[in-house]
């Protein structure tokens, strides 16, 4: 009985508690000492704290608690729920009051107004129009885009080059097994901000100044400001991209043929190569009878000054993209290689045997018997790397590629000083780009799963 | 208030368990005892902990300073190695005029130039560091400008350093002036300052398109215009002077005679904090009026008998100036002993090493220059 009266005292302290904080702000404001605040969200704490004693007062009113049953009493089964609970939000609290409370007492105003404002600094590399004139929120998009390169570029070449590498890893070739695992061992062990540092610094370092390149293919040109490429100027692109529209179309029509043909009368016909020849002929009709036609704008040797030259004309892709995109890919393909030597791996040695017993070729055991099946082990890992790959991008700030991070976690934050909203946002977008990757990777690894009827 | 939230913790820790654990009922009624007089004593420690606060007006005003008081070191946030203005040596010690604006906040406050704990930051990093608390006073060449002082929760207390920004060319080029810049040129800089817009407004003005290179780290940015990746480095002039002498051949480069923009570099702190910002604002003030009055590290104890009003109130000897800021009355003194007027700091990090030898703007109104401070009256 005695308990039960305590229970309710302690219940109406924390309702007490709980209102005053509530309606007259913090009675306890003047007693923290630091200005970090930290007293606020543990003050909050204690109409918590106070219930819970009531609680367990209540409980002991009812039921006499004993080390026989309180095994089976519902205090053990809530307790562990409750701090975990407790826990939890008291985190969020504490980091909410905190910031709010030092926002508020250094006259810094929460709001994403700043978004619409001029952003009045230039970018080194875009793919779509900018200017400083431009708003922030368009700096932003930019710089999204230049990220979205850098880890699309990045993902295609490590997905080539790991498949490549992780099937040479299985190669019977004494020579091609060896170097593919040295190169794994290599690039896998290797910190990848290093990485990015050694291609800036020492690779694209030891290329010529523009005066003294060669061409390379004739044409484009390898320096230390960049690789200078030649840009195509196009008459009637559009013909064109609709006659390679018309030739894929065509080659899946005789994809579908040839596999009809197989399975019914038995015979083969090279259908890659058929392929190949229509790829080429169809578009390249176009520019005898469509009136399309391609002209080069080829870079030329400019004069800065007395030492300093660059190329003008064409197409520059700064040397940063090169070094991020080589270290991105170079690095993340070895992870994908280990996918794919699992994948292969795990596939069953009677599979490889039977489908050689049958008399396919080694190639075709590889595409048509393991791959398809090995694909389901690839995959899911694979998605990681890539989520891997789109994060580490972010590296680019080391060496001044204008990504994300540099442009609108960097200079943008500066600029303008709202750290929390520009930091929250640039989490959000990493967060959206890696959801959108898996989710594809999801959907694909559900189109090649087997389908169990 | 940590102190007495651990004791309140301990309170339920060390009883509690051994509360929900103990089945005889008697036994318990002893621990709840014991649970409620401690509680007891604990609000009575509390309430009178906080009844015999003593402490000076001033002290209780600033936050900052009570705090800076209480750990015994001024925390400063510098550059992460600019020469002349904060660099460290190999020893760790740091050198340059903004670390004096710190070393003189901590002889003023903490009567020791020593007490000082540097923070190397980023100009990316140095505005939150200060306005999140981790640092108190920031002096790392920030230029004040409008935006900085009114938008972001700082407040710039003064200049110590009158510059503004220039570019760095190749001797070899042949470029003698900013006319001679052509389309295409590449000009390597830092992210997250003043000179990314002046020199959007530069070359926008002059109508020549460029390719802006922009790092995180300002040794990143040497390290890439030293190799030939641009054909430019612009920053402050005064940075351009400090890094020339940590290029691989100094000689080879030279600075351009056009400044394209004003950069006052100054210490900043919190808002919100005015008696904070009003020691820090006197500290630099002191030692620039120093040397105004010719009081130096070496003849300031002999000053306290001029005849000059001024200077003694400088050097403590009469007046009660300290006071308004809750410090005691030779802080000035401590400040002109300990670390030197402005034209000794400047002499010692700038000037004596090569970096600027001519003060510029940065002399003394009564010398030409632009230096002139309120008087400490």
């Amino acid at each position: 009985m005695k308990f039960r009266i305590l229970a309710y005292l302690f219940f109406f302290v924390g309702i007490a508690d709980l209102f005053i904080k509530i309606f007259y702000g913090n009675i306890f404001s003047d007693l923290t000492e630091d200005y970090y605040e930290i007293a606020n969200p543990i003050l909050v704490f204690t109409p918590v704290l106070f219930f819970s004693i009531g609680g367990i007062f209540l409980k002991e009113s009812k039921v006499s608690l004993t080390l026989e049953n309180f095994g089976t009493s519902r205090i053990k089964y809530y307790s562990p729920q409750f701090i975990c609970l407790s826990v939890v939000v008291l985190i969020f609290l504490f980091f909410t009051f905190n910031a709010q409370m030092n926002m508020e007492n250094r006259g810094i105003d929460f709001g994403f107004g700043f978004l619409t404002q001029e952003a009045s600094f230039d970018m080194q590399f875009s793919l779509m129009d900018y200017d400083g004139q431009d708003p922030y929120w368009w700096a932003y998009v930019v710089a999204l885009l230049n990220t979205l390169l850098v880890a699309v570029l990045g993902i295609i070449f490590c997905t080539i080059i790991g498949v490549i590498v992780g099937i040479a890893r299985l190669s019977p070739n004494f020579l091609i097994r060896n170097s593919a695992a040295w190169y794994v061992e290599f690039f896998r062990n290797i910190p990848l901000l290093l990485q990015i540092f050694f291609w800036y610094y020492a690779a694209l370092r030891a290329l010529p100044l523009p005066q003294d390149a060669s061409p390379l293919f004739g044409v484009t040109y390898l320096t230390i400001k960049g690789y200078y490429m030649p840009a195509f100027i196009w008459n009637n692109l559009n013909i064109f991209l609709y006659s390679i529209l018309a030739a894929i179309i065509a080659i899946i029509f005789i994809r579908y043929y040839a596999n009809k043909l197989r399975d019914n009368e038995g015979k083969q016909i090279p259908v890659f190569y058929i392929s190949l020849i229509i790829l080429f002929i169809l578009p390249a009709l176009t520019f005898l009878a469509g009136g399309v036609s391609l002209n080069f704008e080829i870079p030329v040797l400019k004069q800065l000054s007395a030492t300093s030259f660059i190329y003008d004309g064409g197409i520059a892709v700064p040397p940063e993209l090169i070094a991020l995109t080589l270290a991105l890919s170079l690095y993340t393909a070895t992870f994908v290689a280990e996918c794919v030597r699992a994948g292969i791996q795990g596939i069953s040695k009677g599979q490889k045997e039977a489908a050689a017993s049958l008399g396919l070729t080694p190639n075709q055991v590889l595409k048509l018997v393991i791959m398809p099946q090995a694909l389901r082990i690839i995959i899911p890992p694979t998605t990681n790397q890539y989520l891997n790959l789109t994060k580490n991008s972010s590296l680019a700030a080391a060496i001044a590629y204008p990504d994300l991070v540099l442009v609108f976690a960097g200079t943008a934050l500066m600029q303008t000083g709202r750290a929390i909203e520009i930091v929250s946002i640039t989490m959000l977008t990493y967060l959206s780009i890696s959801l959108a990757i898996a989710a594809l990777m999801n959907w694909y690894n559900k189109l090649i799963e087997i389908k169990e009827k | 208030m940590s102190y007495s939230l651990s004791a309140l913790l301990n309170i339920f820790k060390n009883n509690l368990f051994e509360y929900l654990l103990t089945n005889k009922r008697t036994r318990r009624g002893i621990i709840m005892f014991k649970i409620i007089k401690q509680f007891t004593s604990f609000v009575a420690m509390v309430a009178v902990l906080f009844a015999f606060t003593t402490e000076t007006m001033a002290a209780k005003k600033s936050k900052t300073l009570k705090n800076t008081q209480k750990k015994g070191f001024v925390r400063c946030g510098v550059s992460q190695g600019l020469p002349g203005f904060s660099n460290a040596d190999a020893s760790g010690n740091w050198t340059g005029v903004d670390v004096d604006v710190c070393r003189a906040v901590a002889a003023a406050v903490l009567g020791d130039a020593n007490k000082v704990k540097f923070t190397p930051l980023s100009a990316k990093e140095r505005f939150t560091a200060l306005t999140s608390g981790e640092i108190d006073v920031l002096s790392r060449n920030t230029t004040w400008t409008l935006s900085r002082d009114a938008d972001i929760g700082l407040t710039f207390v003064g200049v110590n350093f009158y510059d503004g920004q220039g570019f760095m060319v190749r001797k070899s080029s042949g470029i003698t002036s900013t006319s001679q810049f052509k389309d295409g040129i590449s000009a390597c800089t830092n992210i997250g300052t003043t000179t990314e817009l002046n020199m959007r407004d530069f070359f926008n003005s002059k109508g020549i398109s460029y390719e802006p290179v922009a790092f995180e780290k300002a040794d990143e940015v040497v390290a890439a215009y030293d190799a030939g990746r641009c054909d430019t480095y612009t920053t402050d002039k005064s940075g351009l002077a400090a890094q020339r002498t940590k290029m691989s051949n100094p000689d080879e480069h030279i600075v351009l005679p056009e400044t394209i923009s004003k950069e006052p570099l100054g210490p900043v702190v919190r808002q919100g904090d005015s008696v904070w910002e009003d020691i820090v604002r006197w500290s630099l003030n002191t030692m620039i009026e120093a040397e105004e009055y010719g009081i130096t590290s070496a003849n300031a104890d002999s000053m306290k008998t001029s005849d000059n009003p001024a200077i003694k109130r400088l050097v403590g000897a009469e007046g009660e100036l300290g006071a308004a800021f809750g410090l005691d009355n030779e802080w000035s003194l401590r400040i002109i002993k300990q670390v030197g007027n402005y034209g000794e700091s400047y002499k010692r990090n700038i000037a004596d090493p090569g970096i600027l030898p001519d003060r510029g703007p940065n002399e003394l109104w009564t010398k030409g220059g632009i230096l002139y401070v309120p008087p400490a009256r």
